[in-house]
């Protein structure tokens, strides 16, 4: 039976629009990141990346210290970090939140780490309204899906179904100049964000001797979630700290250029707690939700801790040949593409979609656009092997339980039994008085009993007990 | 308690201790080119044009407040109280608003301005980058709500790029509750890659930069 992931595959590949829009989409966003990391445009590019990837090892290596010192800062300025093991716990730190402040309203910037928590579907099971405010995430949340890709979350759509969508959820004439599209979401958005009691977002680094949180973006919508609402909170993995505010030198650089080709995204948001004495905007409650769900488990594998580098650029996704093929939704978690290769199967458990990493061709493309120099094909193979060694000792599990499932079938059948217990002496007595069972027959002897017989030994058969009661009862008669 | 046991996993997986201090990090990396006021700014007219937005120069402030005056005409705008706009009278121009104090005015007044005026604490030339920090007379809303974006600095805040930022503020969060950088109109890019200004943000943005030589207007 074909399994449902190949299935779903095969449905892509043979949508040749979608096709179409995919490749069109990376192509685009490869030739931009190629104009900006050339040796003419950046210079430094290379030794950028080392710089980058030496101080997120160090970072990590180090993360306790770094995590203590950025909620030490984020307190003197007057804001809170709020620590959760997973998703429900900073699902829960939210919805009583909610609860206290009396909220209707939470307006949302895009932020994978709440997508790996479903943190929106949670809120809105609990009835408070969540909106998403970056375009492509609101015409996602619309379309009730789930992003197509980690920087371009409709990149799947074409004008004309996004114009449907609208005319569908919003009740607005349909329009398919996206010029006119964006207008719309600006209208409809704008009233959100001004009604908004609470503002989340995520994090794109944490910057632990500032406790400032930092959001790039282009749209803007990052900028008044934080600036309108009154109470502001950042979720962030644990992994989002860097030392020092001059580090963002490196970062930043990095960032833009490798999603989206451009040297500084439009906005740059560094971010200190609450409004300060005497500002007439800014959120009045600033908060940090530290979340762990699974990366600490990371941390602990020295190799494959660098899964932990990632900045989400999305970089890799749009140079995997794979990728450009199967598309965003064909991944069977939030994280697509490459990068989501390596991270899906440490994060939801090595066995859950046990393909994953054996879906590449290794052309290491991946590894070669990395700001980060995370070492995907190295890290892919090394998944591979795990998932074989576990393969293997489950099909010697499943071997062993169908033996003793056998043996318990013939020990409740008395009659049975004594047959297979006669042949196997019968099979044996050939060789009885002539030694032991290292020598039964070429039958026994061959396969994986073969290792069995080499180390073990027993006397030869004898007559069986049954056979020993039966001549006993009938002399006592 | 969560905070316990996150940090206990952390310090688990690194076999650190409680309280251990952190390696040396290595050193951070800044590099400023020498970059002469001239090409500085001409550095930063084409970045911020090459993003669709407006440069701007003229030689005093008093200029400067004239060019306000002549781009806004009699529509609505909203000024902040930076010193430096004050000294261009920017907001004693007829159609500006100025000099809030109840925050509820402040967003009412954005969100009807057509134009947003604001100064700049520095500006980069290498990517045509405002940066402003947040404060009493610089508010946030200011350069987000209205559809077009002015700003009016000195040439002399004219910095290189974000490694001389970084270099000249190297811990902004003291200063500010936020530090924002503006690269160019408010953009996306997420309908089919098709390229469209005025997201949710100032879908223009005007610069201009002042000659620094002269203080008054």
């Amino acid at each position: 039976m074909t399994p449902l992931y190949q299935i779903n595959i095969r449905k892509t590949l043979a949508d040749a629009h979608l096709e179409e829009a995919i490749y069109a989409a990376t192509a685009r966003l490869m030739d931009h990141r190629r104009q900006v990391v050339g040796p003419q445009a950046l210079p430094d590019y290379q030794e950028l990346r080392e710089q980058a990837r030496r101080i997120k090892q160090h970072t990590l290596e180090n993360l306790d210290a770094y995590l203590e010192q950025f909620e030490a800062q984020v307190q003197a300025r007057g804001g809170v970090v709020v620590w959760a093991r997973d998703g429900g716990e900073a699902a829960d730190f939210l919805l009583e939140l909610a609860r206290r402040k009396q909220a209707r309203l939470i307006v949302k910037s895009k932020s994978m780490t709440t997508e790996e928590i479903g943190l929106r579907e949670r809120l809105e099971q609990h009835h408070l309204e969540t909106v998403e405010t970056d375009l492509g995430e609101y015409i996602i949340q619309l379309a009730q899906e789930r992003p197509y890709h980690i920087v371009a979350p409709a990149l799947h759509k074409t004008r004309y179904e996004v114009g449907e969508i609208f005319r569908r959820r919003l009740g607005v004439p349909e329009e398919t100049v996206p010029e006119k599209q964006t207008k719309i979401a600006r209208r409809v958005l704008r009233q959100k964000f001004l009604a908004a009691d609470i503002g989340v977002t995520g994090a794109n680094f944490l910057v632990a001797d500032s406790g400032a949180v930092v959001l790039v973006e282009n749209e803007g919508n990052a900028r008044l979630t934080t600036s309108a609402p009154r109470i502001h909170v950042a979720l962030a993995g644990i992994e989002k700290l860097i030392p020092r505010a001059q580090d963002l030198a490196v970062f930043l650089k990095l960032l833009g250029r490798s999603a989206t080709g451009q040297p500084l995204t439009v906005y740059t948001s560094l971010l200190a707690g609450p409004r300060r004495e005497g500002e007439l905007d800014g959120p009045e409650e600033f908060y940090v939700v530290l979340l762990d769900n699974g990366r600490t488990r990371v941390l602990a594998d020295r190799d494959k801790r660098q899964s932990l580098y990632c900045i989400r650029c999305g970089a890799c996704l749009n140079h995997c040949p794979v990728y450009r093929r199967i598309g965003g939704h064909n991944y069977p978690w939030v994280y697509s593409g490459p990068i989501g290769k390596i991270i899906s199967p440490q994060f939801q458990g090595l066995m859950q979609d046990p393909w994953l990493p054996f879906a590449s061709s290794l052309c290491a493309a991946c590894a070669e656009v990395c700001p980060v120099k995370i070492e995907i094909p190295r890290l892919l193979l090394e998944l591979r092997a795990e998932i074989v060694k576990t393969w293997r000792r489950e099909r010697q599990k499943r071997l062993e339980r169908w033996a003793f499932r056998l043996w318990a079938w013939a020990m409740r059948r008395p009659r049975i039994y004594e047959m297979l217990a006669l042949a196997a002496g019968a099979l044996m007595g050939e060789e009885a008085g002539r030694g032991w069972l290292a020598k039964a027959p070429a039958l026994l002897n061959a396969g994986p009993l073969r290792a069995w017989f080499s180390q073990r030994d027993l006397p030869p058969p004898g007559r069986t007990f049954r056979q020993l009661w039966r001549t006993r009862t009938a002399r006592v008669r | 308690m969560p905070r316990e046991s996150v940090l206990h996993k952390v310090r688990t997986a690194l076999a650190r201790k409680v309280g251990q201090p952190p390696a040396p990090a290595p050193p951070p990396r800044l590099s400023i080119p020498e970059l002469e006021p001239q090409a500085r700014w001409e550095r930063f007219a084409r970045a911020l044009e090459k993003l669709g937005g407006k440069a701007q120069r003229v030689s005093s402030p008093a200029e400067a407040g004239r060019a306000v005056a002549a781009l806004i005409g009699d529509r609505p705008a909203v000024a902040s109280e930076a010193p430096y706009l004050a000294q261009c009278g920017i907001p004693r121009l007829p159609s500006v608003q100025s000099g809030f104090r109840d925050p509820a005015a402040l967003r009412a007044a954005c969100a009807a301005a057509e134009f947003g005026i604001t100064s700049a604490d520095y500006a980069l030339a290498d990517t045509g980058t405002l940066v402003i920090a947040s404060s009493p007379r610089e508010p946030r809303l200011i350069s987000l709500l209205p559809p077009v974006h002015v700003a009016v600095l000195p040439a002399e805040r004219l910095l290189t790029g974000l490694d001389e930022l970084l270099a000249l503020a190297p811990a902004p969060a003291e200063r500010t509750s936020a530090l924002v950088l503006i690269t160019g109109p408010s953009r996306t890019a997420d309908i089919e890659q098709i390229l469209v200004r005025g997201v949710h943000g100032p879908g223009q943005i005007h610069v201009i930069v002042v000659d620094g030589r002269e203080t008054t207007g």
